[in-house]
């Protein structure tokens, strides 16, 4: 097996007294699709922070593309290829959609900027009718789509998507899952964590479960979809 | 209209440009990592001290024209001040970025107290003053008596006008610009999309350290004196216009700083000159009590 593109190595991560993370190890190849899944506050969305140092791992290590990203800064991470959308979305509330999208030009600088705005509109037209507004003033979907977009933005090696689904109407959320689809299969990384178990593992190369901090299964995404327990927790058991 | 009153209108926006310039400086590093820089008003004093130490090195070359000795001591007053704010930020705050919120405000005020010190000590505790560089004046006759426009306060105002539509450009329509506005508004989300976020408030210090400078020479232009305790009062005035606009918004400092300078120059023609400070700060209770978030700020929302 080739050299993993992001690897996780016993990783522990406090906050203040609590263990949020708890000896994590995972792996992600190159061109997979990976999701991790588990229920609210499992840490699902403390391991991609700490994947850009927020918080510190206070044990164990991080791996990317073969350098040992444990103790870097944040936007070492963010320029050497690794966009993430947030929980939360956090996008910027006082700065309009296309310059929350230049916000996402900073590790690659701006001269595919237009090119890749364009593709941003056709993937989620609705970003170019408000193009000009505000962030603060949209919807939270319309929010979690410039959220991603602003992460696609910067041409990633590999997209950290923290509850792509969250807040969406169905149809949206399906809309979504068919763009990751697309972005799998034209070889981006993607690093997915879900609630919704079953979108995520059916687009998925393999699949993590997460429970208290730590990794409770792993396998690929049949594998998991077929599993009792996964079943029970995750995908409502029917 | 009534002649004084124009007057102290014209003076009133002179004075209040000047505040706004310094204004910007404590609601650009307020905005950005949410602390009061009390030294703020000392890096406007450490620029009138250097721009008369630029005056006079600019005029023992012989150089008299006054648009080469401006332009040469903007350049070098702001390029050191510029310095000055970087190394405060450095010195003073940039270790106590992860501290309680209280560390950086107690360290603002032993910087203030060192910047005086250090210039007392270096420059001496008189007064010091630098000649008159632009002689005459514009006058308008109005009915009995004239209103009189220098022609250092025409300068003033044009400067200070050209210094904020700069800062203006720059913060809304450049890469930098939106680099300070995104770790103004998510520092976290900031560095996450890549910006070094530390950088960037360095660079604010040094945009605000700037625009003191660019006060300190203009002031020292009308005025001509100030000593080593001269950024105090004047660095409360400002902070005074910087609450009044809205603070964190940056045409509420410029804003504010219009308004209180006109306010202060009315007040001291028609009541007393002598209370002149006591009027600004009453403004300033009066803001916090009726409208704490300023002319132009938005009310405090508990980000989620």
């Amino acid at each position: 097996m080739s050299e993993p593109l992001l690897e996780l190595k016993a990783l522990d991560v406090f906050y203040g007294p609590i263990q949020a993370l708890k000896q994590v190890s995972l792996h992600i190849q190159e061109g997979e699709t990976v999701s991790l899944i588990g229920a609210n506050g499992a840490g699902k969305s403390t391991l991609l922070m700490s994947i850009f140092g927020q918080p510190r791992a206070s044990a164990g290590q991080i791996v990317y593309r073969g350098t040992d990203i444990t103790h870097k800064s944040s936007h070492y991470v963010a320029s050497n290829g690794v966009a993430q959308s947030p929980e939360g979305r956090r996008v910027f509330p006082d700065m309009s959609v296309e310059e929350n999208l230049m916000m996402g030009t900073i590790p690659i600088g701006d001269q595919h900027a237009d090119e890749d705005m364009q593709s941003m509109f056709e993937l989620f037209p609705r970003l170019k009718e408000r193009r000009n507004q505000r962030a603060m003033t949209m919807s939270g979907g319309e929010q979690q789509m410039l959220a991603i977009a602003r992460a696609l933005m910067s041409r990633p090696k590999l997209l950290l998507l923290d509850e792509p689904s969250l807040g969406l109407a169905p149809i949206v959320v399906k809309q979504i899952f068919q763009t990751l689809r697309e972005l799998g299969q034209s070889g981006m990384t993607i690093f997915l964590v879900e609630q919704n178990a079953n979108h995520a593992l059916r687009l998925s190369n393999r699949g993590y479960v997460m429970v208290n901090g730590e990794i409770r299964l792993s396998g690929t995404g049949a594998e998991l979809l077929g599993n009792e327990e996964v079943r029970k927790a995750y995908l409502g058991g029917h | 209209m009534d002649g004084i009153f124009l007057q102290q209108t014209i003076n009133g926006l002179t004075l209040g440009a000047v505040y706004g310039l310094i204004a910007i400086g404590y609601t650009m590093v307020y905005g950005i990592i949410g602390m009061i820089n009390f030294a703020h008003g000392e890096v406007y004093m450490i620029s009138a001290y250097l721009s008369a130490i630029t005056l006079a090195i600019l005029a023992s070359f012989g150089l008299e024209s006054f648009p080469l000795l401006i332009l040469g001591t903007l350049l070098f007053t702001i390029a050191i001040t510029g310095v000055y704010g970087w190394v405060i930020e450095r010195v003073a705050y940039k270790p106590l970025r992860n501290s309680t919120r209280l560390a950086p405000l107690i360290s603002a005020i032993g910087m203030s107290l060192v910047l005086q010190n250090y210039v007392q000590i270096s420059q001496g505790a008189r007064q010091q003053g630098v000649p008159t560089l632009l002689e005459g004046a514009f006058k308008l006759h109005i009915g009995e008596g004239f209103v009189q426009l220098t022609y250092t306060k025409v300068f003033i105002l044009i400067a200070a006008f050209v210094g904020m539509a700069l800062l203006t450009y720059v913060i809304q329509y450049t890469k930098l610009g939106r680099m300070c506005r995104a770790t103004q508004q998510d520092r976290k989300m900031a560095s996450i999309l890549g910006i070094n976020t530390d950088r960037v408030i360095s660079y604010v210090f040094v945009i605000g350290a700037a625009m003191a400078a660019l006060a300190g020479v203009l002031i020292t232009m009308n005025y001509g004196t100030f000593d080593f305790y001269a950024g105090f009062i004047i660095g409360i005035k400002a902070f005074t216009a910087a609450v009044l606009g809205g603070i964190g918004s940056l045409p509420g400092a410029m804003l504010g700083g219009l308004i209180l300078g006109v306010a202060e120059s009315q007040f001291s023609s028609m009541v007393n000159t002598d209370y002149k400070d006591v009027f600004s700060f009453s403004l300033l209770v009066l803001i916090l009590i009726f409208r704490p978030q300023g002319l132009l700020g938005r009310p405090h929302v508990a980000k989620v």
